[in-house]
């Protein structure tokens, strides 16, 4: 039997692990150098932790948005759902009425109506998904502004406790200049977003939906021939992703506890980016779905070094642009280089390296 | 074998029919919408020599849309995808067509000529770094843009040195409002010149069938002899172009450049009145008439929202609305459907069709 093992060859990586992996060593050399250049607050775990205190909810968003996009579809409307959702939230617990619970269904059903109209629209009309879900944004944006034009902070008791509420883990923390312990401390919507994390990684690793998923995004005329409902897999995968929009709301507003027309703006761009960082391309077919984290979490560091490396507020999004161009042609040349064995970039002849032609990586 | 013949010559003959059937119907929809809420919507009134009215207003406020729609069409159809950087691209530009014309000296119709031209020329590097990236890296359009999209405006605010500088001078609110003596608004004429130069140059050059079969397939293409990495990178310089014009236009209506709100957001509407146009988000035959039709239509609905005193908070909801309800009409199994419908009408065998029609779309994907 060990004879056998040993002569099985070995198999390359796939192009999503490829992906997935350039994206987490970056993401670690990334953490590193954040270690090296501020050992002061990034040596802290709880600043780690608070990482993923403050934004949950996009993380959350880009696990539904990677489905969307591993079937070869987009999602433009989340961060404005996220925002309706907030706001709904926000006005259900302020009435009469309101009740954690409620508040919790009417955030997933939100979601889910998003989801299921967009899902239709565009797997059974084969309307382009782009102009669907830009629909989807203006819709959620004006229900938003027609709810409520005002910020709202919710003061139910049972709420604001749930909001307050943090999970203290006392075997983790650090000294303050007192020599005073002081324990790390996480938002109940960390433990969501673990949770969805290995739930969404043995959705779209094992089931056969997720499966169904790969093979429409990679090729949607294979996986017909091969007898997959690819209506069915991009319906359910929008399905998904407006559930994951509304789970994001209530986290949303679990964290800050109030409603507001600004919450979750420009979150779907953040997304989008944040997945293309992890390695999941807009094509489709190609991505671990654990790339999303791990992507959100390096745009998330490189925001946090440039805010911490005091660079001038309005040249923080010119920063990250100049990271986020570095990071595609990064991509982009290494998938490149695995193509065909041959360095295949339209580069002009005096560019070409020489060392690199007929190697394979 | 022959009825798939027939469907097949049914579907393009509807291609055809519908590449400016949906945007023109919209348009009479929308006039019809107008007209009965006031029957005078299509006069125009002399104010100093120059027509003003609501026509001439959804020409003037649509001038930068058209302009960016144009572009748009042509990067959709040869590279697959969308630029959703356009805003800030103009924004640069606008940027730099400021600076240079505020920091001239004396403002003279050549400085207001050089300015533009050099946002031209900004215009082009900013396509030259887009298509390096589309066709040379092969990166997807829109995540290419994005880079610009997240970066653009700080960039344009580093170039204005402080916020907003103000543009007051003659020339430029001329060019941004009337030329004493010319009885339509200045950008209104700028667009038609515009439009112009891009019928002549589609006209009598082989750009359309190039960018046509590069949309279509590369691989093919470039069997054939066409390289499609020249011409995805040239549809990139031409938007550059498109980017620059429209921040001109822009920045000359406003009077000074606000580099935060400048064309915020464009390009959602610019991708719409694509997609509006009966133009495939997916590349290949693109019909530039059919976008223009569809930003002024853009503009219309905007326009019509406002006059048919829908509140302001609810103007998104309703244009969402709008949006799904003209995709749906569109979308090709409804299209197909209809045809289907169309047709057996036509041949006096209506009740066939609703007996097969419910298998047969579902067979047919």
């Amino acid at each position: 039997m060990e004879s056998l093992n040993a002569t099985k060859p070995k198999t390359r990586l796939s192009n999503s692990n490829l992906l997935f992996l350039i994206a987490a060593v970056i993401f670690v050399l990334m953490y590193l150098l954040a270690i090296i250049s501020f050992p002061g607050s990034f040596m802290q775990f709880q600043t780690f932790f608070d990482l993923f205190n403050l934004n949950a909810p996009l993380i959350i968003m880009t696990l539904g948005l990677c489905v969307v996009m591993i079937v070869g579809g987009i999602d433009i409307s989340i961060g404005a759902q996220c925002g309706l959702v907030t706001m709904a939230c926000a006005m259900l617990l302020e009435s009469k009425m309101g009740s954690i619970w409620g508040a919790l269904l009417l955030a997933l059903g939100i979601g889910i109506a998003f989801g299921l109209l967009h899902g239709y629209l565009i797997a059974y009309l084969e309307i382009q998904p782009f102009i669907i879900t830009l629909a989807g944004l203006f819709l959620a944006q004006g229900l938003l502004t027609t709810l409520h034009k005002d910020p709202i902070n919710v003061t139910m008791p049972a709420f604001v406790a749930l909001r307050d509420f943090k999970i203290t883990i006392p075997w983790l923390g650090t000294q303050n200049r007192l020599g005073v312990f002081i324990p790390c401390q996480i938002k109940p919507g960390v433990i969501v977003v673990v949770v969805l994390v290995v739930l969404f990684a043995a959705l779209m690793k094992w089931s056969r939906f997720g499966r169904n998923v790969y093979a429409v995004g990679g090729n949607i005329q294979s996986a017909r021939m091969l007898g997959i409902n690819v209506k069915r897999t991009i319906f359910f995968s929008y399905v998904i992703c407006g559930l994951t929009a509304g789970i994001a709301g209530f986290v949303f507003i679990m964290t800050t506890g109030a409603g507001n027309i600004g919450n979750g703006a420009l979150f779907e761009i953040k997304a989008i980016a944040s997945n293309v960082i992890g390695g999941i391309l807009l094509n489709g077919g190609v991505g671990n779905l654990l790339g999303a984290p791990i992507g959100t979490l390096t745009l998330l560091v490189i925001n946090e070094l440039i805010r911490a490396a005091g660079v001038q507020s309005n040249f923080q999004a010119m920063v990250s642009g100049l990271l986020l161009y570095l990071f595609i042609v990064l991509q982009s040349l290494v998938m490149s280089l695995r193509g065909g064995g041959e360095f295949r970039i339209a580069l002009p002849p005096w560019l070409r390296l020489p060392w690199l032609k007929g190697k394979r990586l | 074998m022959q009825r798939s013949e027939i469907h097949l010559g049914l579907k393009a003959h509807l291609y055809h029919l519908s590449n400016l059937f949906l945007p023109l119907s919209v348009l009479v929809l929308l006039i019809v919408i107008n007209l009965i809420k006031g029957a005078d919507y299509f006069s125009f009134t002399m104010v100093k020599g120059v027509f003003y009215g609501n026509i001439p207003n959804i020409l003037y406020g649509a001038s930068e849309l058209v302009i960016l729609s144009i572009g748009m069409t042509l990067v959709t159809a040869a590279s697959r995808g969308q630029d959703i950087g356009i805003g800030e691209a103009a924004t640069i530009t606008s940027a730099v067509f400021v600076w240079f014309a505020l920091n001239a000296g004396e403002v003279t119709l050549l400085t207001i000529v050089a300015a533009f031209l050099l946002s031209c020329v900004v215009g082009l590097v900013i396509g030259v770094f887009n298509g390096t990236l589309v066709s040379i890296f092969r990166v997807q359009p829109m995540v290419a843009t994005l880079i610009l999209f997240i970066g653009g405006r700080s960039i344009a605010f580093m170039i204005d040195g402080k916020l907003s500088p103000i543009l007051a001078n003659d020339i430029s609110n001329q060019i941004g409002t009337v030329i004493p003596g010319v009885p339509i608004q200045t950008p209104i004429i700028l667009t038609v010149v515009f439009i112009a130069i891009v019928a002549v140059v589609l006209k009598t050059t082989n750009l359309r069938l190039y960018i046509e079969s590069v949309g279509i397939n590369p691989d093919a293409a470039r069997l054939n002899g066409i390289n499609p990495k020249k011409i995805i990178f040239l549809t990139f310089l031409i938007m550059g172009i498109c980017t620059a014009v429209a921040g001109f236009i822009a920045v000359n209506k406003a009077g000074r450049h606000d580099s935060v709100n400048l064309l915020k957001f464009i390009m959602m509407d610019a991708i719409l009145a694509v997609a509006i146009g009966g133009n495939k988000l997916s590349g290949g035959k693109f019909s530039i008439t059919g976008s223009i039709i569809g930003a002024y239509t853009i503009e219309m609905l905007n326009r019509t929202l406002l006059r048919l005193e829908i509140e302001t908070e609810t103007i998104k909801a309703f244009k969402a609305v709008f949006i799904i309800i003209l995709m749906v009409v569109g979308s090709p199994v409804v299209r197909v459907f209809a045809g289907k419908v169309i047709n057996r009408v036509r041949t006096g065998r209506f009740r066939s069709v609703l007996k097969r029609s419910a298998p047969k779309s579902t067979k047919e994907e």
